[in-house]
C-alpha cells in the first residue's frame, strides 16, 4: 500500500504543480494517471505545440512546460502510478481516503486532489435503444481486447473510421460472418484500409452496408440480431450477429468519479473559490475538471488553483497550526 | 448593429430562429460565442477538436466556412450520427465572412 499526504488524480500541468506549491508546506504528493506518461494532454495530444500564455514565457512548447514541471517538482520526491485509473474511493471515517486503482494498486492519504483535466477518454457509444442490456458479455462491446473470443461467430462493425477499417480487415479472416455499418457512402480513412476493406466487400468475404446507421438491437438474454436502417430509403435491414461492436472513437468523460457524490455540473466538477474544495471535506478539485462562475480552462488558472488548494489543504491536514506564508524569493525551495 | 459585428441565426428545437449579434475581432470560436450565450454545449475539451460535444449542423453558409482540418475531419469522421452539414463549432473562428450563418446544435453527442 502506498501512503502518501495528498493523492492527486491526474498527472497534467496542473497536477504536476500542485507537487511543488504542496511541497513549499511540506506536505508530499502521489499522482495517479491512466496515461502511460505524466503531462496529460499536453503530452499525450500535442507535444509539439506552443503555449503562448503561460507567464513569463512568451513560447513554450507544450512537452517542455512538462519537462519543467517535472523538474521543478523533483525536490519534494514525488510519487507516481501510471497507466491506472482510480476507480473507488473511500472515505475512514473522519479520517484518511482510501484509494483503489483498476489494477488493485491501493493508495492512502489525507486529501485527494482531482486534477483529471479532460477525464478519461472512454468509448462513445451511439444512441440505439436497448444497447445497453447486451452489454458486459451479452453481445455489444465497444473495443476489441481478444480477437480470438470471436473465431467463428457472427459479426456486426458499426463506424467508418481507422479503427473500424482495421478491425474489419483483421477479423474478415477471423470470424465466420462480418458486416461493416458506415453512415456515409465513403472511408476517409487511410487509402490502403480503405482499399482492402473494398476488394473484402467484393469478394463477398464480408457485407458492407454503406449510408446506414444501426437501428435496434434484439435477442433473447443475449444479443441475437441487429436492425440495420438506410439513412435515405429507410429500408430496414436485419443482419444475425452474436457481436455487435460499434467503434465510434472515444470521447472525454468523468468516469468514476462521477459515482463519488461530488457535486457534478455539466461533466464539472462544482468547487468553492475560497481554496478549491469539493462539497467533500478533503477532497479539492483542481485545473479544467472543476467549474465555478467565470472560470476559464487555462494552465495559469490552474496553477493559481493549485497554490490556494495546497494552503487550504495544509490547514485540513494540520487544523489550529498557523502558518505564515514564505516567499521562495526568501527561503528558496527546501527539499525534503 | 455595431461595427465588427455579424449575425448568427440559431434555430431553435421547434423550427423557430434565434438571431444573434457575434464580434468578429476578439478571436472567438462559433463554439465560445454559442457557450457565451448560455447554449446547452459541454465543450469538455475546451476546443481541441477532441469530443465533438459542440457540433452543430449548418443549415445555412456552408460555403461561407474555413476548410476543415484534418483533426476536425477525422473526428466528424468516427461519429455515429453527424450529417454532410455538420461541422464543430470550436473549429469555426468567427469571421466577417460568416454573416447570415445559420445553424443547429446537432446535439446527443455527450
Amino acid at each position: 500500500m502506498i501512503s502518501t499526504d495528498i493523492a492527486i488524480i491526474g498527472a497534467g500541468p496542473v497536477g504536476l504543480f500542485a507537487i511543488f506549491e504542496a511541497g513549499l508546506l511540506k506536505m508530499r504528493c502521489h499522482l495517479i494517471d491512466y496515461l502511460p506518461q505524466v503531462g496529460g494532454q499536453l503530452s499525450e495530444i500535442y507535444p509539439k505545440k506552443p503555449i503562448y500564455d503561460i507567464p513569463g514565457y512568451p513560447t513554450v512548447l507544450a512537452q517542455e512546460l512538462i519537462d519543467n514541471l517535472m523538474e521543478q517538482g523533483k525536490p519534494f520526491h514525488p510519487g507516481f502510478t501510471l497507466g491506472e485509473r482510480i476507480e473507488g474511493l473511500e472515505k475512514r471515517g473522519e479520517g484518511d481516503f482510501v484509494l483503489t486503482t483498476n489494477m488493485g494498486t491501493i493508495i492512502e492519504s489525507k486529501v485527494v486532489v482531482i486534477a483529471g483535466g479532460l477525464g478519461c477518454f472512454e468509448p462513445r457509444k451511439p444512441a440505439v435503444a436497448g444497447l445497453e442490456q447486451f452489454e458486459n458479455g451479452r453481445g455489444v462491446n465497444y473495443m476489441i481486447l481478444d480477437p480470438e473470443q470471436y473465431r467463428g461467430q457472427k459479426m456486426v462493425i458499426a463506424g467508418g473510421g481507422d479503427s473500424a477499417l482495421d478491425w474489419t480487415i483483421f477479423l474478415a479472416d477471423v470470424v465466420e460472418e462480418l458486416t461493416l455499418v458506415h453512415r456515409s457512402e465513403s472511408f476517409r480513412g487511410a487509402p490502403d484500409s480503405v482499399n482492402k476493406v473494398m476488394a473484402l466487400a467484393e469478394s463477398g468475404r464480408i457485407n458492407l452496408i454503406l449510408n446506414s446507421n444501426l437501428n435496434s438491437v434484439s435477442g433473447s438474454g443475449k444479443l441475437e440480431n441487429v436492425e440495420i436502417i438506410h439513412n435515405k430509403s429507410l429500408e430496414v435491414t436485419n443482419v444475425a450477429a452474436d457481436h455487435l461492436i460499434p467503434l465510434f472513437g472515444l470521447s472525454p468523460k468523468l468516469g468514476p468519479i462521477e459515482q463519488w457524490n461530488l457535486n457534478i455540473n455539466k461533466s464539472a466538477i462544482e468547487v468553492n473559490t475560497d481554496d478549491y474544495s469539493t462539497n467533500i471535506p478533503g477532497i479539492y478539485a483542481i485545473g479544467d475538471i472543476n467549474t465555478y462562475t467565470n472560470k476559464l480552462k487555462l494552465i495559469l488558472c490552474g496553477f493559481h488553483e493549485a497554490a490556494l488548494m495546497s494552503h487550504s489543504a495544509y490547514q485540513y491536514m494540520n487544523p489550529g497550526v498557523k502558518y505564515t506564508m514564505k516567499y521562495t524569493t526568501v527561503n528558496g525551495v527546501s527539499e525534503f | 448593429m455595431e461595427e465588427n459585428n455579424i449575425n448568427i441565426h440559431v434555430q431553435n428545437a421547434d423550427g423557430s430562429l434565434t438571431t444573434l449579434e457575434a464580434p468578429v475581432d476578439m478571436g472567438l470560436s462559433l463554439m465560445e460565442f454559442l457557450k457565451a450565450c448560455e447554449y446547452d454545449i459541454l465543450a469538455t475539451c475546451g476546443g481541441m477538436a477532441l469530443c465533438a460535444t459542440c457540433c452543430v449542423d449548418v443549415l445555412e453558409g456552408e460555403d461561407k466556412l474555413n476548410e476543415m482540418s484534418d483533426d476536425e475531419y477525422a473526428m466528424l469522421d468516427t461519429l455515429p450520427d453527424v450529417l454532410p452539414n455538420s461541422r464543430l463549432a470550436c473549429q469555426l473562428q468567427l469571421n466577417p465572412a460568416m454573416e447570415g450563418l445559420t445553424v443547429k446544435l446537432h446535439g446527443g453527442l455527450d
